[in-house]
């Protein structure tokens, strides 16, 4: 750590905080600047000025929630080509396109079945109420995909209402045992997240109650910050003794899955598959978190999009792409991202933000809440800080009380359904009479980066930066003068 | 349940050992009874990395020396060593005790909680927020209790004590340069 440490803002963004990233717009008197012909500067926005203000008044860095705010490649810099004269598409609505995903048949005796290839990423009990993690587990039942523990242990909640419980195995092993590692279905060894590859995980004060501390053997009120390196392993060939020791205590059952950050993925998957992964969770710099300091989430870490090739090039060099299956995550938000990130070769994907979105959080309905605490509806991402209005990232029981978790979940799956018939929609239109069954081919790209990043041409074109450029060889004779 | 080792074992011996009593007579690689929630672990020789790491409940007994990261993240196991411990030892330290009758490397407890550190030997530099408190009777109690459960000759007296400072609980500005 350098320079500064900083306390958690209890009241999120202050009156000196930024003008660009909360909703003020104009100035005091109403008369918009820009009208006046006064030119904001793109080095120094407003937002930066208010950082360095901010930096200069209090000597604190900011943390805060959620993920990379700042423009990245992402999959709306991809388009499908859908069928039509040399592809066949599937009968919309009528046609068959199926959903399920099988995860874990490398070694474990009982792979994970899922109905949908969206799951629901880890988020710790401690950083969400146990009514959001219940409401989670309700909807991802509802619809039969799973649900993931986190960086605090597993609840009662949260086991109870999951159908399928995915149980992280991290550097802070907070609250893990051999009980909680046998009632999970599956285990993820966590090495990473997307916001903050080679970062530990952090509860502040205010989240540390009673139970969360109970949880974590953690004195009450403290700002926890959590290893980042596992205790008592180091490398590969350490992770795959590590490996072995979850399979035997599990009884050989459990597929186990390994969590990195993005970036360098293809080394880092790589490797993972050399320690007996059986799926590959790939989490990108979009990824959400639920604290983590602002210079990490935007500075460190490679996109979500440009991760996915990298990996599926170490799945397939090492001939295990689809049976070692890879879960991405970082940014997904409708069943487009979903149908993207299949495309490019996933076998499924996990959300954190928009579940939390699902849920209830940054309800316009709760604005001017929000604006007490110095935010907007739109704007919230002090999920840090403890107060939040929806009771999702919080452990203020008045605050928690008010998520119901039946309505909640109702809603998560209503938002995983309507993802996963996105998806479908695009698949058939493409031809595809599954899920998986959705390909490099299917995609092109709109932007240079988007084309070099997922190594798909450019819309138009056959050129993909970096690549020899080798035009599709031309039809023989023409079309309609093939046949005889 | 009693198992009983004669000669060295390896990786993760012990590992998350609930209730049973497991003797090694032998050295132990990396990551002795890690994790482990109750019971009684014996290593007679010395023990690799990481010992009792993150072991919730239970004894762990060293007869010789630990090497470094020994009761890392430790969350509630008692360990005695009877030799020396390397760097690092009881980081993280959450809660339990560390008892060492020789001497401990440098960064011992850094950005200790509320486990207790027992030393009879030297200390090297102590890590960030560790420091040396008074010795009480309550702690020369549990001491007794700790060294007679493991079998070691040695007196309570002989042992400082080492904690937290609880300086580093919270974020303050401050303390930017003690991390
Ligand atoms: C509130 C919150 C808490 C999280 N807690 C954890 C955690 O305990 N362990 C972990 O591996 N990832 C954690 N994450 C990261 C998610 O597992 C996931 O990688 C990320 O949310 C996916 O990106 P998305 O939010 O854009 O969907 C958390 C994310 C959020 C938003």
């Amino acid at each position: 750590m350098t320079a500064t440490t900083t306390g958690p803002t209890p009241t999120g963004p202050t009156p000196t905080g930024s003008a660009t990233s909360g909703p003020a717009t104009g100035c005091a008197t109403g008369i918009d600047p820009a009208a006046q012909g006064l030119r904001e500067n793109a080095t120094f926005d407003r937002a930066t000025i208010a950082a360095i203000r901010q930096a200069a008044q209090t000597g604190l860095y900011d943390i805060r929630g959620g993920g990379a705010k700042r423009r990245l490649p992402h999959f709306d810099d991809l388009l499908f080509l859908g069928a039509s004269m040399s592809r066949y598409p599937l009968e919309g609505y009528r046609e068959r396109c199926d959903t399920n995903v099988v995860i874990g048949q490398r070694f474990a005796k009982r792979p994970i079945q899922l109905d949908i290839p969206v799951t629901i990423a880890g988020m710790s009990f401690g950083s969400l109420s146990g009514q959001a993690k219940e409401a989670l587990g309700r909807g991802a039942s509802e619809v039969g995909t799973s649900t993931t523990t986190g960086d605090g242990g597993m609840t009662e909640e949260e086991r109870g209402h999951s159908k399928t419980l995915v149980y992280q195995y991290l550097p802070s092993r907070y609250g893990m045992n051999p009980r909680h590692l046998r009632q999970a279905d599956a285990i993820e060894v966590v090495l990473g997240q997307g916001a903050k590859p080679g970062g530990g995980g952090m509860l502040l004060g205010q989240k540390i109650t009673e139970r969360v501390a109970g949880m974590r053997t953690l004195p009450i009120g403290i700002d926890q910050r959590s290893a980042c390196r596992h205790p008592d392993w180091t490398g590969p060939d350490d992770l795959r003794i590590k490996i072995a020791e979850l399979r035997e205590i599990t009884d050989w059952e459990k597929p186990i899955y390994v969590k990195i950050g993005a970036s360098r993925p293809y080394y880092d998957v790589a490797l993972a598959i050399k320690a007996g992964a059986d799926a590959i969770v790939l989490d990108g710099m979009q990824g959400g978190t639920a604290a983590t300091q602002e210079v990490f989430i935007e500075h460190v870490g490679i996109p979500t999009l440009a991760a996915i090739p990298q990996a599926v090039d170490a799945l397939q060099d090492a001939g295990l792409h689809r049976e070692v299956q890879l879960i991405v995550s970082g940014g997904i938000r409708s069943g487009a991202d979903v149908a993207k990130a299949l495309a490019l070769g996933a076998d499924a994907v996990s959300i954190g933000t928009a579940a939390l979105i699902a849920l209830g959080d940054n309800d316009p309905a709760l604005d001017a809440e929000y604006r007490k605490i110095g935010s907007a509806a739109g704007y919230y991402d002090d999920w840090q800080a403890g107060q939040d209005p929806a009771g999702i990232t919080t452990q203020d029981p008045e605050l928690s009380s008010r998520l119901d978790p039946v309505a909640a979940g109702h809603r998560l799956a209503n938002l995983l359904r309507v993802m996963t018939m996105e998806a479908q929609i695009i698949a058939r239109a493409c031809g595809k009479a599954h899920l998986l069954r959705l390909e490099p081919e299917d995609l092109v790209a709109l932007t240079i980066e988007a084309a070099a990043m997922a190594r798909r041409p450019l819309a138009g074109t056959n050129w993909i930066p970096g690549e020899p450029s080798t035009p599709p060889s031309p039809p023989s004779s023409a079309p309609g003068q093939a046949c005889p | 349940m009693t198992v009983r080792i004669d000669g060295p074992v390896g990786y993760y011996a012990a590992g998350m050992n609930q209730a049973a009593v497991v003797e090694i007579t032998g050295h132990a690689g990396v990551g002795l009874a890690e994790n482990m929630m109750s019971g009684l672990v014996h290593v007679t020789g010395s023990a690799s990395q990481s010992a009792g790491a993150t072991a919730h409940g239970g004894l762990l007994v060293i007869d010789g020396d630990a090497a470094a990261r020994c009761g890392i993240s430790m969350k509630g196991v008692s360990i005695v060593v009877g030799g020396n411990v390397g760097h690092m030892s009881a980081f993280m330290a959450q809660a339990g005790c560390l008892v060492i009758c020789g001497d401990a490397g440098d960064g011992l407890g850094d950005s200790i909680y509320e486990a207790h550190i027992y030393v009879k030997g030297r200390t090297g530099q102590l890590g960030a927020d560790c420091v040396e408190k008074p010795l009480r009777p309550e702690h020369i109690s549990q001491l007794t209790e700790l060294l007679t459960a493991a079998g070691r000759p040695e007196h309570p007296e002989e042992f400082r004590r080492y904690g937290s400072a609880r300086q580093l609980y919270n974020f303050h500005v401050d303390h930017a340069f003690s991390y």
